[in-house]
């Protein structure tokens, strides 16, 4: 078992080293604004006939544009859903979507979380799905990137006062990645059998003679979207173990490398920019490395098997198989798993509230690490640039020297948007866990009992303000108290991290860049990759051990006591 | 680009026009682009060159009426047939239109209590089989709407149902290695059957 799961890993990181080159590549003129020729006459046409440009923005104008643009979305996507029933593209006849729920959700999937408190067959129409939640999955992916860009801008440019335009940068991302990416994943998914029409549901007879429903609609092109922006929201309740989702392997295998082919690409686009490409090769190394050893550990924990299970008769060798469908078996489950928990995509072909004790604990932590392993599109670079930047404060601290990275001094304004960034997160899902494990409301949301019942909820917070959008789904979320709970941590886990991201980048853009000296701290080889993945995992350790002794690895304990 | 110092403290130099008119222009045409142009023409290329996939992968009689998904698992009760995996989809197993899973976590008593049943059920309508219940026919998918089992639990129902449907088991047997699935990288314990699948090929059998 363990061995499959090595090919499919190898095979994996792979595939996704070969596509980082090209990515780069193709990112780096978006994140620099030198579009190549052919394309600057459209663009610029396209620009001007929307009433836009691309002048340079001080990160206040950068920020407040942001900001608008994203509650404006906000707004409309929970109107669509409460009119939904008046309007078309809803041939299962669903009504408008009850208030606590369609404001979570349309804070969820503004801010790239798209955790999902409904069922989308029973929910959403037609129409919500397209013209709403597909929508802010392109729109909070190109937000997402917009920032990264906007961060990279500040350690390229020199005494600069702009990081680009956000309006620019939205449409170019959005139409000239997103866009075309999508479409050709959306066929590849097609090919292998996920839906693709508008036609109602489908009732028929079973071959044992029961009437049975199939639901349809517009899958493919929002399944591409929803893995190539990290987002994770599925069409299905089932998410991505629908067979209507995710097929077969191979649609799994597709599936995976799409949710960490822009983060991974973005590494290589910020060496490009920054004018040395070893500095995006060591943070995608750095990545990789936590990935690769967590992903190893989900396999291995999964394919240890339920213990409790096996005494009673079943067949223990198959490891764990409670919530995961057989085309995916432990091995796609568990690397599925760990891929979509790195990154902040939030799609699950598995029931991770199932997953063995010890096998919950990983995609959990890889969430607390702040969604840096990858991470969401353009959130998992710039957190992992904020993490860069405290790791070589932490080397200047050791020496005694003015910490700088890329050329840019570190001081204290910097040091306080890293803070901030990096404790934003933690006292959401701390805090919200607390609350949530002493009141009533909190507690008739969990499903299973004693230590599982507060990793649910402990899962739940992690994802929200993390933006993942995944869930230990026994969870009963969809109540006033969790829809709003978790609603102010997606928003404030997205938007108070942006925000001080945008003042790091709009300080470091106004910075000489110094030439490195004898005495500057390499920011490439591997004495840095090393200090750069023990800054993550301390930071997390610290933040979370505690809180995970009493969850996961209680039960793990617990089921393994007895044997 | 505009080479201006920076000053942190400097205010905004945007008027607050400048940003919602921009705004909503570009949700306006992103909305007209990517939630309508966009999922259209896909249904339409897909419609055009993948009608069977993008439709549901749906098999159907020799009238021609639908009985199912290549795709789609449903649930069998039948002494004569293959079952399914259990099912967590609300309302009935199977419920195409309401997919899940169980979500109950590994130290949960409930499910401890729903396994010890499925397994004792198995046993009281397998005598012949002594060894462990293969894992996959007493715990819930991740869908609920799982097509596949594992080779072992097709096997270890094949002495039920070639007694049940007077034929002998190498038959049987053939008609499952017939529907076996591989998994990738030679991985045995993926190696799986398509419960509808194999069932019609039953049919068929019993037919001619």
């Amino acid at each position: 078992m363990m061995t499959a799961f090595f090919w499919m890993l190898a095979l994996f990181m792979l595939l996704l080293t070969l596509s980082v080159r090209p990515m780069g590549a193709w990112l780096a003129p978006l994140a620099s604004g030198t579009l190549p020729g052919r394309w600057r006459a459209f663009d610029a046409a396209l620009l001007r006939r929307l009433g836009l440009n691309d002048a340079g923005m001080g990160w206040r104008d950068y920020t407040l544009a942001l900001l608008v643009f994203n509650v404006l979305g906000a707004v409309l996507l929970y109107a669509l859903q409460r009119l939904q029933g008046d309007l078309p593209l809803n041939p299962a006849a669903l009504g408008a979507v009850e208030a606590g729920s369609a404001f979570n959700t349309a804070v969820s999937f503004v801010s790239n979380t798209n955790w999902q408190g409904y069922a989308g067959e029973t929910t959403m129409s037609y129409l919500t799905q397209m013209a709403g939640l597909a929508v802010q999955n392109f729109l909070s992916a190109a937000t997402g990137i917009a920032v990264a860009f906007a961060l990279i801008r500040g350690f390229a440019r020199r005494e600069s006062g702009d990081i680009g335009n956000f309006w620019a940068d939205v449409l170019r991302i959005a139409l000239y990645l997103l866009l075309p990416l999508s479409v050709v994943l959306a066929l590849l998914l097609v090919s292998q059998g996920v839906l693709q029409n508008l036609s109602g549901y489908l009732g028929y007879t079973a071959l044992a003679g029961h009437g049975q429903t199939l639901a349809m609609g517009p899958v493919a092109s929002q399944e591409a979207i929803k893995m190539l922006g990290t987002n994770g929201g599925g069409f299905f309740n089932a998410n991505s173990s629908h067979p209507f989702e995710n097929p077969t392997e191979l649609s799994n295998l597709l599936q995976m490398l799409a949710i960490f082919l822009i983060p991974a690409g973005l590494c290589h686009a910020f060496g490009r920019v920054v004018g040395d490409r070893r500095q995006g090769w060591a943070i995608y190394i750095a990545m990789s490395v936590l990935f690769v050893v967590a992903a190893s550990a989900i396999a291995w924990f999964e394919a240890q098997g339920n213990p409790l299970l096996s005494a009673l008769g079943a067949d223990g060798g198959s490891g764990n198989l409670e919530g995961k469908d057989m085309r995916f078996g432990i091995a796609g489950s568990s690397l599925f798993a760990a891929v979509t928990t790195a990154a902040s995509c939030g799609a699950v072909n598995a029931m991770h509230d199932s997953f063995t004790a010890l096998g919950g604990l990983v995609p959990m932590l890889l969430m607390q690490l702040g969604e840096v392993v990858f991470g969401g599109v353009g959130s998992g670079l710039y957190g992992m640039l904020v993490f860069a930047v405290l790791a070589v404060f932490v080397a200047g601290l050791m020496v005694g020297r003015t910490p700088e990275y890329l050329g840019k001094k570190i001081e204290p304004f910097d040091m306080k948007m890293v803070a901030l960034t990096i404790l934003v997160t933690p006292l959401l899902v701390l805090a919200g866990t607390a609350v949530a494990v002493v009141v009533a409301p909190g507690l008739a949301g969990l499903a299973n009992p004693g230590a599982h019942g507060f990793s649910e909820v402990l899962y739940a917070f992690s994802s929200a303000a993390n933006n993942n959008g995944s869930a230990f789904a026994g969870l009963s979320a969809n109540t006033p108290f969790y829809n709003a709970m978790l609603g102010i941590a997606m928003w404030f886990g997205r938007f108070a991290v942006i925000v001080p991201v945008l003042a790091l980048a709009g300080s470091l853009a106004a910075k000489k860049r110094l030439t490195p000296t004898l005495g500057s701290m390499p920011t490439h080889d591997g004495l840095f990759i090393g200090l750069l993945i023990g800054s993550v995992l301390l930071v997390g350790a610290l933040t979370y051990l505690p809180a995970l002794a009493l969850g996961p690895v209680v039960e793990h304990l617990a089921i393994w006591a007895t044997h | 680009m505009a080479m201006t110092t920076y000053h942190p403290a400097s205010a905004l130099s945007l008027p607050r026009a400048a940003v919602l008119r921009p705004a909503l222009t570009l949700l306006l045409f992103l909305i007209l682009v990517l939630g309508l142009l966009y999922p259209l023409a896909v249904t339409g290329l897909a419609q055009l060159l993948l009608p069977a996939q993008a439709n549901g992968s749906l098999l159907r009689d020799n009238h021609g009426r639908v009985i199912g998904s290549a795709l789609i698992g449903q649930a069998f009760h039948s002494r004569g047939e293959f079952w399914s995996r259990p099912s967590a989809t609300a309302g009935s197993a199977y419920n195409g239109g309401a997919s899940g899973g169980s979500n109950l976590g590994p130290s949960n008593p409930a499910l401890t209590k729903v396994v010890a049943e499925r397994i004792a059920a198995l046993r009281a309508a397998h005598p012949e089989q002594r060894g462990p219940v293969p894992l996959d026919l007493v715990t819930a998918s991740a869908s609920g709407l799982d097509p596949h089992i594992s080779l072992a639990a097709a096997l270890y129902q094949a002495p039920r149902v070639a007694r049940e449907l007077k034929r002998p088991l190498p038959q049987v047997e053939a008609l499952i290695a017939a529907q076996r699935e591989q998994g990738w990288f030679g991985n045995a314990q993926q190696a799986r059957v398509n419960v509808l699948q194999l069932n019609l090929a039953l049919r068929r059998l019993a037919a001619g």
